[in-house]
């Protein structure tokens, strides 16, 4: 049963990530009073660009088409070692949370450096925005994970006292139950504050980047991904379909504790919670304007100081 | 300045003419001291053109407008290959002696920014500047620049990512920074002021309604108030109430798509959605009236081409309201968003004495506290009788700009709702008769984006020797730069949005 369950994450995570802006889509859309793009957009688009031919500019190199190609298989790679809730991950060893940050980076990498590669001063830009609010995103979804991989080794201290301080993500998130919410809520509140604000920065959502703008100037993420067209630019969007995705289960590990040892009770709790962040995201995008770009990194520091002080206040045995 | 001097000139108020010849012509150094002390006594520059008027010789125009008499002074000097500048004693003539250089040849010595406005072949051949160098290729110019390891420059345009106008914008940067915008256009020019010389034709009034479509019904008024004011025709109460009504929905329907536009540039998409569909809403009320969402041919020398009845009326009231009711549940959404205040306070913001010295107009103008408005300073047609209070906000950046435009909605429904209740029977259109030779017009409106004027010389035949059309725009694309410096780069969108100016209105 476990073994069927946390194979099925996999495909599960393959087929159902291009939902997940659709449904951020028709929220939005809700909000506004249209009808919207249809749920399944997504996959429209992907299909639609998969059938085109690509076009590369002469200035660029292999770079900038081995780009999404790498960015993709980072993605997928990261996808084998995200656990959904209480199921845990195909594989799972000590220190993959610090592999998962790296996949993702690699994907930011590959992206940043495929931009600069076209030698555009849009996507140099865009380029240099991503590049810096990372360093402030990436430590704050470490810093969170790492505050909720402290309360799950305070809870089993008595079990088993020689466990060592750090855990496999499948740990961290098979001990983040009910009663770890009763007795560390405000930790656990303030790593998913966290994790919820590095999840808009890191999938380029309001408030601090636009995925609707036609307005390069403005653009982070978008204006990377400007001059990829036809399998190359499907690759990106799914590859952006399942980061989200990765994200979305991230952060509904932990505000679904829902851990009967029944699997498929389990899996189909964070499954629903993935898709009702969705819908959060939209409605943070149909409430909000986005913030200046000076004060993003404000946001992202303040992402960091809530997972400091989850650390700060588990330390502190409460 | 001595009283010999000023007892010959000639004041016209808007929409007046005046005899050519009676209008002394000016040495030029008088001409040049004249408006430079006009200007320190309040005065603007609201045209300032050249016509040949020999071989080698060319008369530069000026039309001052003094707001506080409500009156227009029309000043005029000859000149042959080269004159000083103006430029650098008075910062608003720079983008008229651009254009008067390019267009006629005449070099302005000293000017410090000569640079091509439309980039168009000279309408005739002179030394410094023959017609047979051929066209210049369009955008092609020296473009300031600053040097350093660090600055780097952002090309924009004339393709952009939005279905709008083709325009280029170079910008000078540092980092997220902005340090100098240099704004290139001129991709629009169609030789509309050309094609107007020894007019008026059956065209003229098309070209006038096009000459920035969403402004039809700003620069067809302003040409009929002129072909009126060129042929002494008077118009019925009535008519002018009709343009009245048009004149001011134009404000309405544009105002706010530009507030939803607005939003839409910081990512709040309630605004954006429903002031897409309340400008929408508006639109159709100008073609309740006319047929036309844009007024295309409501406004006709000598009137209107359209009456509206009683039960129109009625329609057009219920619609108001309706409007009324929705727009303000949009835009109130809009300032109780402190997420939205943050990013439209503090952007691109101008200077009062900025806006003084280079002449913009407009809300531009107002939102930095100045009360600029036509309807108001030098009033034509229903104006006279109705007046509109002047909306003004007093911090001068997008937040002003935009609050300016939400006070002159809610004015502009309220003159509305007066004039539908009080227009009195008439005709709503006379015959006009020829022009009348050697005149001189000037003919003045606000348009949405501000000052629109018109001015037009008849020759001995009754022709038109000279029509010059000066849309906001022109006047203000050069504060868009001027807001832009020290400006976060990501913020240029939502500054462009703000002032919202013409591309085709500019390059004629």
């Amino acid at each position: 049963m476990t073994m069927n369950m946390t194979l099925l994450q996999i495909p599960a995570a393959f087929i159902l990530a291009p939902l997940l802006p659709g449904v951020i889509n028709r929220t939005k859309a809700f909000f506004a009073g249209r009808q919207g793009q249809p749920l399944l957009q997504a996959y429209y688009d992907i299909a639609k660009l998969l059938r085109k031919s690509a076009v590369y500019s002469r200035t660029t190199t292999w770079v900038f088409r081995a780009g999404p190609v790498i960015s993709l298989a980072a993605v997928i790679t990261a996808l084998f070692v995200l656990p959904v809730g209480g199921s845990a991950a195909p594989f799972s060893f000590t220190g993959d949370m610090i592999f998962l940050a790296y996949l993702l980076g690699v994907v930011r990498f590959f992206t940043v450096v495929a931009a600069l590669d076209t030698g555009s001063p849009f996507e140099g830009m865009g380029a240099s925005r991503e590049v810096q609010f990372s360093v402030l995103a990436e430590p704050a979804l470490l810093l969170s994970l790492a505050a909720m991989s402290l309360i799950g080794n305070f809870h089993t201290a008595e079990i088993a006292p020689s466990r060592s301080l750090f855990m496999s993500l499948s740990e961290i998130y098979a001990r983040l139950t009910m009663n770890a919410w009763a007795q560390s809520g405000t930790v656990l509140l303030l790593a998913a504050g966290a994790i919820a604000i590095v999840l808009l920065a890191e999938n380029c959502r309001i408030p601090v980047d636009d995925p609707t703008t036609h307005l390069e100037l403005t653009m982070i993420h978008e204006v990377m991904v400007l001059d990829h067209s036809g399998p190359d630019f499907a690759m990106i969007l799914y590859a952006a379909a399942l980061k989200l995705w990765i994200f979305c289960a991230l952060l509904a590990g932990v505000l679904t504790p829902v851990r009967s040892g029944n699997l498929l009770l389990d899996t189909g709790a964070v499954m629903v919670g993935i898709f009702l962040i969705a819908v959060g995201v939209g409605v943070i995008e149909s409430i909000m304007a986005r913030l200046r770009l000076l004060r993003v990194p404000q946001l992202l520091s303040g992402a960091g100081v809530f997972a400091l002080l989850a650390i700060v206040l588990v330390l502190r045995g409460q | 300045m001595s009283e010999s001097a000023t007892s010959n000139w000639i004041y016209l108020s808007n929409g007046q003419a005046a005899d050519i010849d009676k209008l002394p012509v000016m040495e030029m150094a008088a001409f040049q001291e004249t408006i430079l002390h006009e200007i320190e006594n309040g005065a603007r520059i609201s045209a300032l053109f050249g016509q040949p008027v020999a071989d080698e010789t060319v008369r530069l125009w000026a039309i001052l407008s003094q707001d506080r008499r409500s009156l227009l002074l029309p000043l005029c000097t000859d000149t042959g290959a080269d004159y000083p500048a103006l430029t650098p004693r008075c910062p608003q003539a720079h983008r008229f002696e651009q254009e008067i250089c390019e267009q006629w040849g005449m070099q302005p010595l000293g000017h410090p920014w000569l640079k091509p406005v439309r980039f168009h072949a000279p309408y005739r051949s002179t030394a410094i500047n023959p017609a047979d160098a051929g066209t210049p290729e369009i955008g092609v110019m020296p473009f300031f620049r600053v040097e350093g390891e660090e600055v780097h420059e952002v090309a924009v345009g004339p393709v952009h990512a939005g279905i709008i106008e083709p325009g280029h914008f170079r910008f000078q940067c540092h980092g997220e920074n902005v340090m100098h915008l240099e704004i290139s256009l001129g991709y629009q020019h169609r030789g509309v002021e050309r094609h107007m010389m020894s007019g008026p034709g059956g065209r003229s009034l098309h070209y006038m309604e096009t000459l920035a479509g969403d402004t039809t019904i700003g620069h067809a008024t302003a040409y009929c108030q002129m072909l009126e004011a060129l042929s002494g025709t008077g118009i019925s109460v009535r008519a002018q109430v009709l343009r009245g009504i048009a004149l001011e929905l134009e404000r309405i329907a544009n105002h706010t798509g530009d507030i939803g536009a607005l939003a839409g540039d910081v990512g709040f998409l309630p605004t954006m959605s429903y002031c897409g569909r309340i400008r929408g809403d508006v639109l159709n009320m100008t073609a309740v009236i006319c047929g036309n969402r844009f007024g295309r041919g409501l406004v006709k020398p000598g009137g209107v081409g359209h009456d509206l009845d009683s039960a129109l009326r009625r329609e057009l009231h219920q619609r108001l309201n309706a409007v009324e009711k929705d727009l303000t549940v949009a835009v109130n959404l809009l300032w109780k968003t402190s997420s939205v205040m943050a990013r439209f306070e503090g952007a691109g913001a101008l200077r009062p004495e900025d806006v003084e010295a280079l002449g913009f107009v407009g809300p531009t103008a107002r939102a930095c506290g100045l009360e600029r408005d036509v309807r108001n300073d030098m009033p034509g047609g229903i104006f006279r009788f109705t007046q509109i209070p002047v909306s003004t906000c007093s911090s001068g950046d997008v937040m002003a700009r935009a609050h300016v435009r939400w006070l002159e909605i809610q004015r502009s429904i309220t003159f509305i709702r007066e004039q539908l209740d009080s227009m009195p029977d008439e005709a709503v259109r006379a015959p006009v008769s020829p022009l009348q030779p050697s005149r001189i017009a000037v003919s003045l409106m606000e348009g949405w984006r501000g000052e629109i004027c018109h001015v037009a010389l008849t020759d001995h035949h009754g022709r038109f020797a000279a029509y010059k059309v000066v849309d906001p725009s022109f006047h203000n694309w050069f504060a868009l730069a001027y807001a832009l410096r020290n400006q976060q780069i990501s913020d240029f969108p939502l500054c462009n949005k703000s002032f919202n100016l013409s591309y085709c209105g500019h390059d004629l």
